[in-house]
C-alpha cells in the first residue's frame, strides 16, 4: 500500500506546483468569462489567440522534440507533418488519414535510414 | 455516431444527455490520441519514480497533458517547487481563453456559475475542440449535462491510460515511443484544422505554427505566449478588416 501512495511530501508538491498553478487559469476563465457574449469581439480575439497558442505547442513538439522523438532526424519530423497535411487535404479533411500518413512517413523513414 | 435530432424527446432527460456525452467519446480519434498521450504520461511518471497514486491524482486534478509532462520533467530534473509552478502556469494560460470560449456555448438564463465549475475543470484542448463539433447538435438546456458526460468519459480514458502506461513503463522501444510522441502534434493539428470555419480560425492556426519557431529564438520562457498572442491578434485583425471592407 505504501508503494501505491508513495511519499506524502510529493503529493503536497503536486498540489503546490501542479494543481494550483494549472487550475488558477480555469477558475479565472470561469470567473471573468461568465459575462462575455458568444459572438463578442473579445471572445473572437481570445479564441484566435487560444488557437495560435495550440499551434505553437504543436510546433514546439516538432522543433524541440521531447524524449524519444528527439532521436528522430528533423527532416523526418517536418516531413511527417508535410505528408500528413497532403493526405489530410487530399481526403477532404480526414483526421485519420492525416495522422496515419504522418506516422507511416516517420516510421518508414526511420526504417529506410536504418 | 449520430446524436438524436435537436427536437427529439430523448433530450428531455438530463441522464440521457449525460449518457450521450459519455458515448460521444467513442466517436472521435481524439479519444485514441488522449489514450496514447496518457500512456506516455503514465510511463513518464513511473520513470521519474512518482507513486501510482501521484500519477492518478495528477491526471484527475491537473487534467492537462502539457502541464503534467512539464511538472514531471521539471520536478524529476531537480527544479524547485516555484520553478515548476511557473513552468506549469505558463502552459496553463491557454486554458483561460478555452474556458472563456467554451462557457458561453452552454449558458442559458438558469445557469449559475457554480453549475459550470466542473465544465471549467474538464476543459482542456480535447474538450474544447469537441465542444465546437458536438454542441451545435445538443439542445442548449442539456449542454451542461452533455459536457459532464463527455468530460467524465474523456477522464476515464485518460485515467485508464495513465494506469496502463505506469505499469508498462519504459518497456517501449525507441521507435514506438517516438511514434507515440508524434501522435499528439499530428492529431491536434488536423482536428483543429478540421474544425476551422472562419478565416480567423485558419489564419491563427497557420500563423501560430510559423511564428513559434521564430519566437523560440528569443528563448524567453514566454515564447509560446508571445507567438500565440501575436499570431492570434494578426488573425483576428485580418478577419475584422475583411469583414469591414
Amino acid at each position: 500500500v505504501s508503494d501505491f501512495i508513495g511519499d506524502w511530501h510529493a503529493l503536497v508538491v503536486l498540489v503546490l506546483a501542479g494543481v494550483i498553478p494549472n487550475q488558477l487559469w480555469r477558475m479565472l476563465g470561469l470567473w471573468l468569462g461568465a459575462e462575455l457574449d458568444e459572438g463578442s469581439d473579445l471572445l473572437m480575439w481570445v479564441k484566435a489567440v487560444a488557437t495560435a497558442i495550440l499551434a505553437g505547442v504543436i510546433a514546439q513538439i516538432l522543433v524541440q522534440p521531447p524524449g524519444a522523438l528527439a532521436g528522430v532526424p528533423a527532416a523526418l519530423r517536418y516531413g511527417a507533418l508535410a505528408a500528413g497535411t497532403v493526405a489530410f487535404l487530399l481526403t477532404r479533411r480526414s483526421i485519420f488519414a492525416g495522422v496515419a500518413c504522418g506516422e507511416i512517413f516517420m516510421l518508414a523513414g526511420r526504417w529506410w535510414l536504418g | 455516431m449520430r446524436l438524436p435530432p435537436l427536437d427529439s424527446p430523448q433530450w428531455n432527460s438530463t441522464f440521457r444527455a449525460f449518457a450521450w456525452g459519455m458515448a460521444a467519446t467513442s466517436a472521435t480519434i481524439l479519444s485514441a490520441v488522449l489514450f496514447v498521450t496518457y500512456i506516455g504520461i503514465g510511463a513518464l511518471a513511473h520513470a521519474a519514480q512518482f507513486s501510482m497514486l501521484w500519477a492518478i491524482l495528477a491526471t484527475v486534478l491537473v487534467w492537462a497533458g502539457p502541464a503534467q509532462i512539464i511538472l514531471i520533467t521539471t520536478l524529476a530534473s531537480g527544479a524547485s517547487i516555484v520553478q515548476s509552478a511557473i513552468a506549469v502556469t505558463m502552459t496553463a494560460v491557454r486554458l483561460f481563453p478555452m474556458v472563456v470560449a467554451v462557457l458561453p456555448m452552454m449558458r442559458n438564463e438558469q445557469t449559475k456559475r457554480r453549475h459550470l465549475v466542473l465544465v471549467a475543470h474538464f476543459t482542456a484542448v480535447t474538450l474544447w475542440v469537441e465542444c465546437y463539433r458536438f454542441l451545435p447538435h445538443v439542445p442548449r438546456e442539456q449542454r451542461v449535462a452533455f459536457i459532464h458526460g463527455l468530460g467524465c468519459g474523456l477522464m476515464t480514458i485518460g485515467l485508464t491510460a495513465t494506469i496502463i502506461g505506469y505499469e508498462l513503463a519504459a518497456n517501449l522501444s525507441q521507435n514506438l515511443a517516438a511514434a507515440i510522441l508524434l501522435l499528439t502534434p499530428l492529431a491536434f493539428l488536423f482536428s483543429t484544422a478540421r474544425n476551422s470555419r472562419t478565416l480567423a480560425d485558419g489564419l491563427s492556426l497557420v500563423l501560430g505554427l510559423v511564428f513559434y519557431p521564430v519566437a523560440s529564438l528569443m528563448n524567453s520562457g514566454l515564447d509560446i505566449l508571445v507567438s500565440g498572442v501575436v499570431a492570434g491578434t494578426i488573425a483576428y485583425g485580418v478577419h475584422k478588416w475583411r469583414d469591414e471592407s
